[in-house]
């Protein structure tokens, strides 16, 4: 593993289908996941992104389909010995071990003397910040406490691939966002693969070089975190990453310029490449986040077009705030963002004011 | 109303506890710690001819140390009962373990209720039901008997140690299941993955993963069989024929028959000791094992 290069694929899902009973979990899944890349499955609860990971580390097995891990499929290796290590949603930490105990306890089989493994040990708490801890019982650590021990427990073995169940989900706000920056720092220095399962389309667009958003058992994406959020595969990949205001509309002609005309902002033309998959319901509608609806102010020029619209609702949250508008001519509220910059006022529910926008942010779900 | 100060011990909480707790209390009291009471004293006494003399002595324990008659019926007990313990314990792990892993949820309920069917049958007839099959002309005999496998009855089926260890290993199973199933079910089942994850196989992660954890079940099981096991009083006399005796037997020779109340009082209080000591150092171990739980 000397020469790993970006390049190299580490894991493989080869139409990989699980069945549990009747019910089809997995159906159909391939991928391939590059080593040292940092991986997300995205989705709602019950998508399947879990049962996949499972499959990898070989607590799950699958029902047609191959799982390779380092060009080696896995259907015959039991979990303990394949090459990937796991941290569970729970932390799973041994709590009738010491924190040291718990990181060590991969090392049994290790030949190296006890003072080695007790340095390696110490090196790994340090890695995860832990220093200082060993001695602790498992049980009087705090939960972003118990999450670093759970990292260091796995990457003591060096790991071709690590595998992380939801790690943050049961921390706070806070916590979750310093360890958010502290996975990408530590996966960056370590260069293993991550391959992070998570439902919090936030947490995967921080971290992720890629993510594959999956529903149903199925994935339904599988893009960079810019690329996912700025051309969703589909309606309902937008409506799961972020905040995406929809305008139903009606298509003109096809072509290399797509002609439509939207309800409420008139004829636009799109080009091809801003067109996307499928609509919910059938019927295609044109998809814009908030951040390219933009409020003029008295003087302001619109960059591209703009459209009257009225101030339903105001949500502020310091640097920034949302609002609901109506754009004259529509049936629906339509949330935009501003940035709150010193000497621009926040408007007042009921405010009639322009709001521009651009034809080349939009995305044209058909 | 007229007195403030009774209304308010009245209605203090340490009043009202003491209502609550008061039936059983008086009932320990009169049933336990009177006749306990009266035992320690009885033990520190003289026997006199149908009396009891109030001299202290110490005789009535050098006798109970130094005597080979009460020294072994005492290491007999012991002994019984520990093989009766482990016998218990080995063999109701695997089932607790069964209930607790393997059994459906939903299904559960229903496998301890009938671990506990046993319970419904009085402990004195489980008992001489082991008498019936183990006798001399019981069903062992007469079924090897009749299928002419034998044409004498195996003495040796009955009246001897391992008859009574068989018998008392059954009649507590039930009570060493319970505790092992409730340690097992409070392990996190990640737990089992993440053993595996880190390298090791089903049985090592067995061995550094769930058996630690359920310790605090076993030790329970063992305590809760140990303990009646090495004062029990039936299978010896049913089992044992009365020629093997075990502790119970012989104080109650003494406290009865002999009339040495002194004597039998001053094994009892010796037995409790013995028993107490063992289950003090057990309760240790549960609390290294205890260590990071809650």
């Amino acid at each position: 593993m000397t020469f790993s290069s970006k390049s190299e694929t580490m894991i493989e899902f080869r139409d990989v289908h699980k069945y549990y009973g009747e019910y089809h979990a997995l159906r159909g899944i391939n991928a391939s996941i590059k080593a040292g890349e940092f991986f997300s499955l995205l989705g709602p609860s019950g998508c399947g992104k879990t049962t996949l990971l499972r499959t990898v580390a070989g607590f799950e097995g699958i029902s047609s389909g191959a799982v390779m891990v380092d060009g080696r499929d896995m259907a015959d290796v039991p979990p303990n010995h394949r090459p990937t290590n796991m941290v569970f949603q729970s932390y799973a930490i041994f709590p009738h071990l010491t924190v040291e105990e718990n990181v060590g306890f991969g090392l049994r089989k290790d030949p190296r003397s006890k003072e080695e493994k007790a340095r390696e040990v110490g090196k790994t708490l340090e890695l995860v910040g832990l220093t200082g801890f060993g001695k602790r019982a498992a049980h009087a650590l705090s939960g972003g406490q118990r999450q670093r021990v759970a990292l260091a427990r796995a990457l003591i073995l060096k790991p071709k691939v690590l595998l992380l169940d939801e790690p943050l989900s049961a921390l706070d706000k806070k916590i979750r966002e310093q360890m958010q920056v502290e996975l990408i720092k530590l996966q960056r220095e370590v260069g293993i693969t991550f391959v992070l399962v998570t439902h919090d389309q936030e947490e995967a667009l921080v971290m992720s070089d890629r993510i594959a958003v999956m529903f149903d058992g199925e994935i339904a994406q599988m893009d960079e975190p810019e690329r996912l959020y700025r051309k969703p595969a589909s309606q309902r990949v937008a409506n799961f990453i972020g905040t995406m205001n929809f305008l139903p509309t009606r298509i003109l002609s096809d072509g290399a310029r797509v002609a439509t005309e939207v309800q409420g902002l008139g004829l636009v033309e799109v080009d091809a490449s801003q067109v996307s998959g499928a609509a919910t319901a059938g019927q295609p509608v044109v998809g814009f986040r908030p951040e390219t609806l933009t409020i003029l102010y008295e003087g302001q020029q619109a960059t591209d077009r703009e459209a009257w619209a009225t101030v339903r609702e105001v949500v502020y949250y310091g640097d920034m705030t949302y609002y609901d508008v109506v754009i004259d001519g529509t049936d629906r509220e339509l949330r935009l963002s501003m940035r709150n910059v010193f000497g621009r006022p926040v408007l007042d529910i009921g405010t009639r004011t322009r709001v521009g926008w651009s034809p080349g942010a939009l995305v044209l779900f058909r | 109303m007229t007195n403030p100060n009774r209304t308010r011990l009245w209605r203090s909480e340490g009043a009202s506890g003491l209502t609550l707790i008061s039936p059983p209390l008086i009932y320990a009291v009169l049933m336990l710690a009177a006749p306990l009471a009266t035992m320690a004293v009885y033990s520190v006494f003289t026997d006199g001819y149908l009396t009891i003399e109030p001299i202290l002595t110490a005789q009535n324990y050098i006798d109970t140390w130094t005597d080979v008659l009460y020294r072994s019926v005492m290491l007999r007990s012991l002994l019984v009962s520990v093989f009766v313990t482990a016998a218990t314990v080995i063999l109701a792990y695997p089932v607790a373990y069964f209930v607790s892993f393997n059994v459906d949820p939903s299904k559960k309920s229903m496998w301890l209720f009938l671990i506990t069917i046993p319970f419904w049958t009085s402990y004195l007839i489980r008992v001489f039901m082991w008498k019936v099959i183990l006798g001399y002309n019981g069903v062992i005999n007469s079924g090897l008997k009749a299928l002419h496998i034998i044409d004498q009855p195996l003495g040796w089926l009955n009246y001897n140690v391992g008859a009574m260890v068989l018998t008392l290993a059954h009649a507590y199973a039930p009570f060493a299941i319970l505790p092992i199933y409730v340690a097992l079910e409070k392990i996190d089942r990640s737990l089992m993955e993440a053993g595996q994850d880190l390298g090791e196989t089903r049985w090592t992660t067995f061995l550094r993963v769930t058996l630690p954890l359920s310790m605090p079940g076993v030790i329970a099981a063992v305590l809760i069989v140990f303990i009646p096991t090495i004062g029990d009083y039936v299978t010896p006399n049913l089992i044992g024929g009365g020629k093997i005796p075990m502790i119970a037997n012989a104080i109650e020779k003494l406290m009865l028959k002999a009339d040495n109340k002194p004597l039998g009082s001053a094994i009892a209080i010796s037995a409790m000791l013995i028993v107490g000591l063992v289950s003090v150092l057990f309760l240790f171990l549960n609390r290294r094992f205890m260590r990071g739980q809650r």
